[in-house]
């Protein structure tokens, strides 16, 4: 089968899942909007203030509007005395929602000026009623002004969808994430192709709808609206079979993650469990998910808890770290930490081979001399980790500049010479086969980053669960890391995370 | 249908103000007795008052002060809807549903008085404006101004009001047009006993159509008399200046026409 249509076998989960959101976001957002453009085409004081509401949701980034929700979640949910997701379908919904609020809030608005103020008078020189001059009246005549903004709403809304997969809410984004990160671009042009061919579906739909009503043909209105309507139904049909108790496995947004996933998802298949996977999570978010219960098991690493959730400043030996981190998610949030892998991912600066060499660049001290002469190439979050604010604390580094990229493209930056530097990751393929200079770190200003396996409160007690992954507890080594990850991460050749994670398995004979 | 009116309703005004929150006044002080069954034409030139006072007997628009009463009842009492029910409306910019069919604009006042069979009634609707009874299946867009007015004027009388309201109906016609739906009008107001308030700016057809022609300026009623005693010049000076003009164009159409 062509890789392509490989990829296509996992859309048709996911595209239900990205219909279900976004019909669910349309709907509430219509919800909102119909009445508020009521509300507003008959006091200008309200309509100042929805739109310019509306407005101003538009210009926040779609990315950052979902992120956004996750903490206001938590913060909502902490008032409420718990029990609101913060990650998944409820923060996907609500910034979706918002993001389709404008156009139809615009367009009713729009509507009910543009409607004749002679036709008004009329209406009520006959003596209508104001719900009979809506329903009679202004309704029938805002509909296909009205349904442009739907149309472009529902276009919004199932294009920004793909977002959600950031905030552990699976939609047709999980392909794009996914391929973006492994460079496997089947899977990002099946995401792509379903989350387009959707929107345009839709959308076509919508304007038969649209149509229909402007020329006053109620089959059309009635046919486009029934295949919508099956469309979320047969969406909605797996929904209600009753599924087998099923273990969420969560991963961020880089190979080794995947490939880590996908050895856990195969072990526990293999002792019976269901498994479904939450991948391409934004490192911010995934622990929370955890102790949320959103997902039930992941993989992070010691240093990005230490110094990320727990705000540690010191930089203990590894094996006290793991203890006081298994210590610390205990007792605050219940989160079991079952053990180390057995590898490390930290952060390191990298460079290329030569260029060190020719600039006698061994250390991160010697970089503090030469820094202001070179770029810097970091992924996207690092610039803003404690890690790097710790580095600087150590080593007083100025670079020319910085550039952050994703971490498929730090690599081609570095390779290119558009980077000097980059912030790498001790474990990657690429650092040993591009032949890279890993910088020492003299001072100690980075701390150990164990790759350790952690499991959800409610499952933190579950023996069985816990018996089919301790197996994986100091088995993997730094090296088999490196070559599984390498698999996926070069250019040529590529493996699947799937096919690297079962070439780990036997290497490792797990 | 509205043949069983033996006549229309009168209409009273108790010393009707309406005065708008910048100060200005558009209708100051008016009382007026209007007869049932009368054709009245109020007169004036823009910004008189004359609609204004049209629309307080319909509540389109509120009186500031004063009383409006339809055969003594005070209209401000119960919805202002039940009211406009039994009042036929038509003005100047028809404002016919473009989403409906001509049968269906003609038929709305039937659909909300819940009634369903309306399809002989429109038919009876559009003989009396003289339509042809097809044009009940056509959209209001593929109508000439002139056909539009009459389908206004069709809707406005679907539940057989006795009393009909007329602010400019004919403003926007060609003048062949508007002699046409003015005697149309008239012969209705005849034949249905209908009480008729018809606003206009134009004099001539105050005159022509009226039994008594109300002359209004800066809100006031100036003059109230008959065609005949305003061509005779006993409406005084604002009534004068406005009767003069058609007067001295009838004198002139004569004169080329003596001459000729």
């Amino acid at each position: 089968m062509s890789p392509f249509l490989d990829a296509m076998t996992r859309v048709p989960p996911l595209l239900a899942a990205h219909l279900l959101l976004a019909a669910a976001a349309l709907a509430l957002g219509l919800t909102i909007s119909l009445p508020l453009a009521i509300w507003s085409a008959r006091r200008p004081g309200v309509a100042r203030v929805a739109l310019g509401f509306a407005s101003l949701v538009q210009t926040i980034p779609s990315l950052a509007l979902l992120a956004l929700f996750y903490p206001l979640l938590l913060f909502v949910s902490g008032l409420a005395g718990g029990g609101i997701p913060a990650l998944g379908f409820l923060p996907s919904l609500l910034a979706l929602t918002l993001y389709a609020l404008l156009p139809i809030l615009r367009n009713g608005v729009t509507g009910m000026a543009g409607i004749d103020p002679a036709v008004i008078e009329a209406a009520d020189g006959m003596g209508m009623t104001a719900w009979q001059k809506l329903r009679l009246v202004e309704a029938p005549l805002v509909a296909p002004v009205l349904m442009a903004g739907v149309r472009t709403a529902a276009v919004w809304t199932i294009g920004a969808a793909t977002l959600s997969t950031t905030v552990g809410q699976p939609s047709l984004g999980d392909l794009i994430f996914a391929g973006l990160q492994t460079q496997n671009w089947a899977l990002v042009l099946a995401g792509c192709v379903s989350a387009a061919g959707l929107a345009l579906a839709v959308d076509a739909l919508l304007g038969l709808i649209e149509r229909g009503i402007a020329t006053r043909r109620r089959g059309r209105v009635y046919g486009a609206g029934a295949v919508l309507l099956l469309a979320v139904l047969a969406a909605l049909a797996p929904l209600a079979v009753p599924r087998a108790p099923t273990i969420v496995i969560g991963s961020k947004n880089f190979s080794e993650q995947y490939i880590l996933a996908r050895v856990i998802g195969h072990r526990l298949e293999r002792a019976g469990y269901r498994v479904e996977y939450r991948e391409g999570l934004g490192s911010a978010v995934i622990y929370g998910a955890l102790s949320s219960g959103a997902i039930d098991v992941y993989v992070d690493y010691a240093g990005t808890l230490w110094t990320n959730a727990m705000r540690r400043r010191d930089t203990p030996a590894r094996p006290a770290m793991v203890a006081a981190i298994g210590n610390w998610s205990a007792r605050t949030s219940g989160v079991r930490l079952l053990g180390a892998l057995g590898f490390e991912n930290a952060y390191a600066f990298a460079m290329r081979g030569d260029a060190a060499r020719a600039k006698g660049i061994v250390s991160l001290d010697d970089l503090v001399r030469a820094a202001p002469g070179l770029t810097l190439g970091s992924d996207l979050e690092f610039l803003e980790r404690p890690e790097w604010a710790a580095v600087q604390r150590a080593y007083p580094i100025r670079f020319a500049a910085t550039h952050a990229y994703s971490p498929t493209f730090m690599y081609r930056a570095l390779e290119s010479g558009q980077a000097d530097v980059i912030s790498a990751f001790s474990s990657d393929g690429r650092i040993a086969a591009e032949h890279l200079t890993v910088l020492t770190d003299p001072r100690r200003a980075i701390p150990g980053y164990d790759a350790i396996l952690l499991l959800a409160p409610k499952r933190a007690k579950d023996a069985r669960l816990a018996a089919a992954l301790t197996p994986l507890v100091g088995r993997i080594p730094v090296a088999a890391m490196r070559e599984a990850n390498y698999l996926v991460d070069r250019d040529r050749n590529k493996v699947s995370p799937e096919g690297a994670a079962r070439w780990l398995e036997r290497r490792l004979g797990l | 249908m509205a043949d069983s009116h033996s006549t229309g309703p009168s209409v009273a005004f108790a010393a009707v103000t309406k005065r708008y929150s910048g100060g200005a006044v558009a209708v100051d002080d008016v009382s007026l007795e209007i007869a049932g069954g009368a054709f009245v034409a109020l007169v004036g030139s823009s910004g008189s008052g004359k609609s204004t006072l049209l629309k307080m007997i319909n509540r389109l628009i509120v009186p500031s002060a004063g009383v409006v009463r339809i055969d003594g009842a005070d209209v401000a009492d119960g919805p202002a809807y039940a009211l406009r029910r039994r009042i036929g409306y038509v003005f100047q910019n028809i404002g016919l549903f473009p989403h409906m069919t001509v049968g269906e604009n003609v038929a709305i006042g039937l659909r909300l008085a819940g009634e369903r069979d309306t399809a002989a009634r429109v038919a009876a609707l559009l003989d009396l404006v003289d339509l042809p009874q097809a044009f009940a299946a056509r959209m209001p867009d593929a109508l000439s101004g002139g056909q539009r007015q009459r389908v206004g004027v069709a809707r406005a009388l679907a539940t057989a009001p006795g009393l009909l309201l007329l602010d400019e109906p004919f403003g926007a016609l060609d003048p062949v047009t508007r002699d046409q739906l003015g005697n149309a009008v008239r012969a209705l107001h005849d034949r249905l006993g209908l009480t008729t308030i018809m606003v206009t700016h134009d004099m001539a057809e105050g005159l022509i159509l009226a039994d008594r022609v109300l002359v209004m300026d800066a809100g006031r009623i100036v003059a109230d008399a008959t065609p005949q005693a305003l061509l005779a010049g006993q409406g005084g000076a604002v009534a004068d200046a406005l009767v003069a003009v058609p007067s001295e164009q009838a004198r002139r159409l004569r004169a080329l026409e003596e001459g000729a």
